[in-house]
């Protein structure tokens, strides 16, 4: 990754905190706005884990990943903190893939 | 003994967050990054969802447009919370830019959860303080250790990312809403993949919240920290 897309993405990141911090952010702050600000992380984030549990690139893949990842989401389900999922899924991948 | 309860808290809050952060050290650098781009982003960006998306798009073969457009879509919530926390934070400018930098998922949640608003700046502090120590400790180690690992699938680190991901999304599973803008953005990703360049599914996902917004309908129904306090 390029520093300029590093610093791009830090100077936006302080900048939607700021904006809130300093009161600009009223003009969009209530009701819509506010809603989607806060499901765009969920939908987003859903995207993230089907994307890189079954996709190489633009193909759709199955292999050890999936196992991994369901493993770690059962733990998050049961309140396992995300260290822990996280630590849970690489093992179970790593396992699988040394066993096959 | 000695330390408050709310304060001691946010430490805690910062140091589970710091074992996170090594996570976060060892992927960028096992995908291509620097120990000085991964310690800056940590530094600049600290935002947990946005540095690991951004990561994520590139190992994937995204472009740097599409990851820091991810990322930028995951930040802009920090600004609600802002909102919220411009008004528990007052005083100097200084110390407001600092309370800017320092306001996240965790600062903000371990504010609004003090039952007794005189701690609540106490417990932002502590909170956004300790995770911000102990964030950048961690992906400092996290970095020097990947830069050593090497091939990061020979230890399943490729599985542990989209796990991560889902640990940071179970308080927002928890509610209807939230739960709707996952199963859009999942579905929208699963049929987008193999039509669309690396990254650019993600993009889309965010479609997915709208849907969400006008499925779930009243916005009541989407319960904020702000919402719990008034």
């Amino acid at each position: 990754m390029s520093w300029f897309a590093i610093l791009g993405i830090g100077l936006g990141s302080f900048a939607f905190k700021a904006a809130g911090m300093f009161g600009l952010g009223r003009l969009v702050a209530d009701g819509w706005g506010r809603a989607l600000g806060m499901l765009l992380p969920p939908a987003l984030l859903s995207a993230l884990v089907v994307s890189q549990t079954v996709s190489t690139g633009s193909n759709l893949v199955i292999d050890a990943r999936i196992v991994g990842v369901v493993a770690g989401g059962l733990a998050a389900r049961k309140g396992a903190p995300f260290w822990l999922v996280a630590v849970i899924a690489a093992v179970v991948t790593a396992g699988l893939r040394a066993l096959t | 003994m000695g330390v408050p309860a709310h304060i001691r808290d946010g430490i805690v809050v910062g140091f589970a967050t710091g074992v996170f952060a090594v996570g976060f050290g060892v992927l960028a650098t096992t995908n291509g990054l620097s120990v000085a781009q991964t310690s800056v982003m940590s530094l600049l960006i600290f935002t947990g969802a946005s540095q690991f998306a951004a990561v994520g798009v590139i190992a994937a073969g995204g472009s740097a447009g599409t990851a820091v457009s991810t990322a930028l879509l995951l930040a802009a919530r920090n600004g609600f919370y802002g909102i919220t926390m411009s008004r528990l934070i007052r005083g100097s400018l200084p110390k407001r830019i600092v309370a800017a930098h320092v306001t996240i998922d965790e600062s903000t949640g371990m504010a609004m959860a003090q039952t007794d608003p005189a701690k609540r700046e106490g417990a932002f502090w502590a909170a956004g303080l300790g995770v911000f120590v102990f964030w950048n400790l961690g992906t400092l180690l996290g970095a020097l250790a990947g830069d050593v690992i090497g091939d990061p699938e020979r230890w399943g680190i490729d599985a542990a990312f989209p796990a991560g991901f889902i640990a940071l999304m179970v308080p927002a599973l928890k509610q209807r809403p939230g739960l709707l803008a996952a199963a859009a953005g999942g579905a929208i990703a699963l049929v987008t993949i193999p039509l669309t360049r690396p990254g650019v599914p993600i993009i889309l996902a965010s479609i997915g919240a709208v849907i969400a917004l006008v499925v779930a309908g009243p916005l009541d129904e989407l319960s904020t920290p702000e919402d719990d306090a008034s």
